[in-house]
């Protein structure tokens, strides 16, 4: 029988990560999509880096700034008692900063295809932008929210270069189900190794065809 | 109760242009910026509305200061307390016909100005549903009472009859008329179709590449010179043929296409897609009653 740890783990961790992660993104995607700053393509760019830089890159630079040899990470555990290499809290930092681009880009294109008619009509009408935002704004592009959501949750679900970086392979801690499938293989674990990658495979599988079947409006038709 | 002097520089697909603008709009008064497009009669509302700013000038509205670039204030939309209805309507998609003008409402107000108005345009049938599932009639007679449930004494109307077919758009000017008289409304329309703007205003403004080119009562600004017509009305030029020394004019009034002779001096100045008006004195017109 296969170990369920790594498997509640990487539950966690997504769950933990895409929940932080929305509460971030919908004011980064706000400003993104409206704002006229010249720093815009600076941050942008910076958002969508992870899409296309290697994690372990990204690992390595993470584990290099935590890692309490340093300054910064020295600050964060005398000041916070934080030690972000090796915990869990570092991994959730470290996926969020991964997965970034999967929950912003989508809630930055649907907030700036909203026609500007909506939000003006709506400040006309004396509402204040945060009002807007989540009364008018956000419920019309509950597509997009829900398209963040998922990929980002998914893209969490299957990180290995990140997690094996700043992370490690602590049972219980760090081991989530992609480095555990990495130990099984390494330990000639083959069935083992299948069983994990089924699970992943499948959740993913599931993950994404309800986002399209809802997106698509598929279920509505089966409903009404 | 409005003045305003407006100057804005503004960037089109083609290519720069000035806005200079000055309004004096009396209170109660219907007031209808014609012009081309481009001529800047949007941006006009707009800048009234608070969505965009001018570079230079002072919009005063019954003596409040809603912007003065000396002294530094600019009220944002929020606080200048009109109605506006946009182009595209601009419904809320997710909320039913009733949830839009309920969120309309201010925080302290009365909902029962929701079921007055939702009983003057007519629509206490659609109330309960989304603004998807409607015509576009009906959508503009939503966007017309959410646009007045924080009773405004402004209320500015962007091009919201360009898009509805004449019987619609013809039901929809006496609504706009009839919330005008009953709410005491000074109102601004933003319109094209000078059959309306006869039918509707008291003053239009004639805009042409961002200044004003004429006011006054619709009637002198429309005829160059004054007639004193018993008879007339505003048609557009479909066609123009010759037929041995005369012409014919073919003029398009209202859904009625109507043929008219005209000698070689009065179509110098005459092309197929002209407004012109037609006018007859010194006859006596006959009445028929047309059984439906």
């Amino acid at each position: 029988m296969i170990d369920w740890g790594p498997i509640i783990l990487t539950a966690k961790l997504a769950l933990v990560t895409t929940v932080i992660l929305l509460i971030v993104s919908v004011p980064l995607a706000y400003w993104l999509a409206f704002s006229k700053s010249r720093m815009k393509p600076v941050i942008e760019t910076l958002v969508s880096m992870p899409l296309v830089l290697p994690p372990t890159v990204l690992g390595f630079y993470l584990l290099m700034a935590f890692s309490p040899g340093n300054s910064f990470g020295a600050w964060l555990q005398e000041w916070f008692g934080l030690r972000l290499i090796f915990s869990f809290s570092g991994l959730v930092i470290g996926s969020m900063i991964y997965s970034l681009p999967f929950m912003v880009n989508p809630i930055q294109s649907g907030l700036s295809g909203l026609p500007s008619s909506l939000s003006e009509a709506s400040y006309i009408l004396g509402k204040s932008k945060l009002k807007t935002l989540f009364i008018v704004l956000l419920p019309n592009i509950k597509p997009s929210l829900l398209t963040g959501i998922v990929l980002a949750f998914a893209h969490t679900v299957g990180e290995f270069g990140v997690v094996l970086m700043i992370g490690g392979n602590i049972p219980e801690k760090t081991k989530v189900v992609s480095i555990a499938i990495y130990d099984e293989v390494e330990a000639l674990n083959y069935a083992h190794a299948n069983t994990y990658s089924m699970i992943l495979f499948l959740i993913t599988f599931i993950v994404l065809l309800s986002v399209y079947m809802i997106n698509g409006g598929y279920l509505k038709k089966f409903w009404k | 109760m409005i003045k305003a002097t407006i100057h804005k520089t503004l960037r089109s697909a083609a290519g720069k242009m000035t806005l200079a603008i000055e309004l004096d709009v009396k209170k109660g008064q219907f007031v209808t910026l014609y012009g081309p497009s481009g001529a800047g009669k949007t941006s006009t509302l707009r800048i009234i509305a608070g969505l965009l700013s001018p570079d230079k000038g002072s919009i005063m509205v019954n003596d409040s200061i809603w912007f003065d670039k000396e002294r530094k204030i600019n009220r944002i939309p929020q606080q200048r307390k009109i109605g506006y209805v946009f182009q595209d309507y601009a419904l809320f998609p997710h909320m039913t016909v009733r949830k839009n003008l309920e969120f309309a409402l201010d925080k302290k107000q009365d909902k029962a100005i929701v079921d007055e108005l939702i009983s003057i345009v007519e629509l206490e049938e659609l109330q309960d549903r989304k603004p998807e599932t409607l015509s576009g009639g009906q959508q503009q007679r939503v966007a017309l009472a959410r646009a007045l449930v924080q009773k405004p004494e402004v209320l500015l109307l962007d091009e919201p009859l360009s898009a509805l077919d004449i019987r619609m758009r013809s039901k929809l000017q006496d609504y706009i008329l009839k919330v005008h008289e009953k709410y005491h409304l000074t109102t601004i329309l933003v319109s094209h179709d000078i059959g309306e703007i006869i039918k509707m205003s008291d003053v239009v403004y004639k805009l042409q590449d961002g200044g004003v080119e004429k006011v006054g009562k619709p009637m002198t600004v429309f005829a160059s010179n004054q007639l004193s017509g018993k008879f007339q009305f505003v048609g557009e030029v479909i066609d123009i043929t010759k037929e041995d020394v005369i012409y014919i004019v073919t003029v398009l009034i209202g859904q009625n296409v109507v043929k008219v002779v005209a000698q070689e001096q009065e179509i110098v100045n005459l092309a197929i897609g002209d407004k012109v008006i037609v006018a007859s004195k010194a006859f006596n017109p006959v009445l028929q009653k047309i059984e439906v």
